[in-house]
């Protein structure tokens, strides 16, 4: 008897613990992360309610941090600046598995298939593919020499239909498209000339276009990923001639198509404008004059509205265009040092994340109003799991 | 003749060392700055200031490199790359400040 109390006690522990470590049955598509750039931590939100559920912590330099969802949208993959890969559960907020696999790396894309995570890196200049699963190495894709010594930078990654990433290549100029139909033997076709500078890229919800923001030129560099064949076009070529670009304070984001409608915004480097552009003619319709350099421009999940937030020292305020005039109809002083938006999965909401105040506002888009405030230390970017079923994201 | 050299020396350290105390920003700057720093050059240099699209900027990375050209980047920029001018946000004598802590490698608020 005295020897059984033990074996019992012991396996009464090891039911209580199963019990701590079991996740509460539910569902995942109202979470998110929210990266906290300076603890290397990332905040676990749902947006049903408006809560945080839990912070993780250990994931490094966070400066840059980036997200991808797994397809059945449980786990977070952290990009982190200083070359972290992490695989975070979002339902028992651990990191189940962590990878150091470059010396600086800037963000990644998760594939059609959900299989495989490839890695934009700026030390050593290329991408990584790794298993989604065990984050194992599984293909290293070196960049270009650039001619001063070293590789390229590789920066705007994308995921495309038919096992594709798509990425550009910083310091010589080029786009590339890595095919990993066969994921043992994959196959990479190089754009070069495509326009100077790439700095960032998006890839159309459709994916059917991958469109390359330059950063040493007036103009944009287009691929149509039905007719890769057709090689890389200019577009917006020389926009804003004549007038003096303004410095750059923060490099302007290219994330999912800001696309409305047959419109397309996106920010105009250097300038106080978003650009909107023609989808298939891809003429300049306007260029509408906001309060700031845009860095992020996000359309509302309808296309109603586009949001826009700013890069320093005008980066205590949003503005909202109202897509059916073009128009600014709204600013909203959300705080010093706005950083990202995200929109709800259907647009109700939009959240936004506020570095200086150590706080994220939540904005009922129909109103125009905050809601909600939610602690947060530092935060920078906020990713909901809904990417997890987008092309691009 | 001993005399006036010793005072000319004693008169210029003086001026180098009242050039110095006047070259030191206040503590609320001093904290200001090292929040750009951070913050806003780390957006490219990185937070902890390893490097990014921009390079890295730690001490060992900034050796021998010469202060007047570093601070001349810090206010006017490098033309042909993504690095602007900061003029707007502070003065010579504040870029000056930031150099010497940069190559001291004390960057930490």
């Amino acid at each position: 008897m005295t020897k059984l109390i033990p074996g019992l006690f012991a396996l009464a522990l090891l039911l209580l613990g199963g019990c701590v470590t079991q996740p509460a049955l539910r569902g995942t598509n109202d979470l998110g992360v929210v990266i906290e750039r300076a603890d290397g931590s990332v905040l676990i939100v749902e947006h049903s309610r408006g809560s945080v559920l839990a912070r993780v912590q250990g994931l490094g330099d966070l400066s840059h941090g980036s997200v991808v969802f797994s397809r059945d949208g449980r786990y977070a993959y952290v990009f982190g600046r200083d070359g972290g890969l992490s695989k975070v559960d979002i339902l028992t907020a651990k990191v189940v598995a962590r990878t150091i696999q470059s010396g600086n790396s800037i963000g990644g894309a998760i594939s059609q298939d959900g299989r495989l995570l490839a890695v934009s890196n700026y030390e050593p200049g290329g991408v990584r593919v790794f298993d989604a699963d065990s984050l194992a190495l599984l293909h290293d894709i070196p960049a270009t020499a650039k001619p001063g010594g070293g590789l390229s930078k590789v920066v705007g990654i994308a995921d495309a239909p038919g096992q594709r990433f798509v990425y550009s290549l910083f310091d010589t100029d080029e786009i590339w498209i890595s095919d990993f139909t066969d994921p043992k033997a994959p196959n990479t076709t190089r754009y070069t000339g495509i326009g100077r500078a790439p700095y960032d890229a998006l890839i159309s919800g459709d994916g059917r276009y991958y469109l390359a923001g330059l950063f040493g030129e007036d103009g944009l560099a287009l691929l149509d990923l039905w007719h890769p064949e057709q090689g890389v076009r200019r577009i917006l070529d020389g926009y804003g001639r004549g007038e003096r670009p303004l410095p750059v304070y923060k490099m302007p984001h290219f994330e999912g198509f800001a696309g409305a409608g047959n419109y397309l915004f996106v920010p105009a480097v250097g300038r106080h404008e978003v650009l909107v552009i023609e989808r298939g003619s891809w003429k300049q319709v306007a260029a509408i004059a906001v309060e700031g350099q845009p860095v992020f421009v996000r359309a509302r999940p309808d296309g109603r509205q586009v949001w826009v937030n700013f890069a320093f020292p005008d980066y205590d305020r949003l503005q909202v265009i109202d897509v059916d005039t073009l128009k600014p109809v709204k600013t909203l002083h959300a705080g010093k040092g706005v950083l990202h938006l995200e929109f709800t999965p259907r647009g109700d909401q939009l959240w936004a994340s506020v570095r200086d105040e150590d706080k994220l506002i939540v904005y009922d888009t129909a109103t125009l109003r905050p809601v909600k405030t939610l602690p947060a230390l530092k935060p920078s970017g906020i990713f909901f799991t809904h990417r997890a079923g987008q092309i691009g994201l | 003749m001993p005399r006036p050299v010793s005072s000319i020396c004693l008169a210029v350290l003086l001026v180098g060392c009242g050039a110095a105390l006047a070259q030191e920003p206040a503590p609320e700057r001093r904290q200001a700055l090292t929040h750009l720093l951070k913050q806003e050059c780390g957006s490219c240099h990185g937070m902890t200031l390893k490097g990014g699209l921009g390079p890295a900027l730690g001490a060992d990375a900034l050796a021998g490199k010469d202060d007047e050209a570093l601070v001349a980047t810090i206010l006017l920029g490098r033309p042909g790359t993504a690095m602007p001018g900061w003029e707007r946000f502070l003065d010579e004598a504040e870029a000056r400040w930031l150099v010497r802590q940069l190559k001291r490698g004390a960057t930490h608020d």
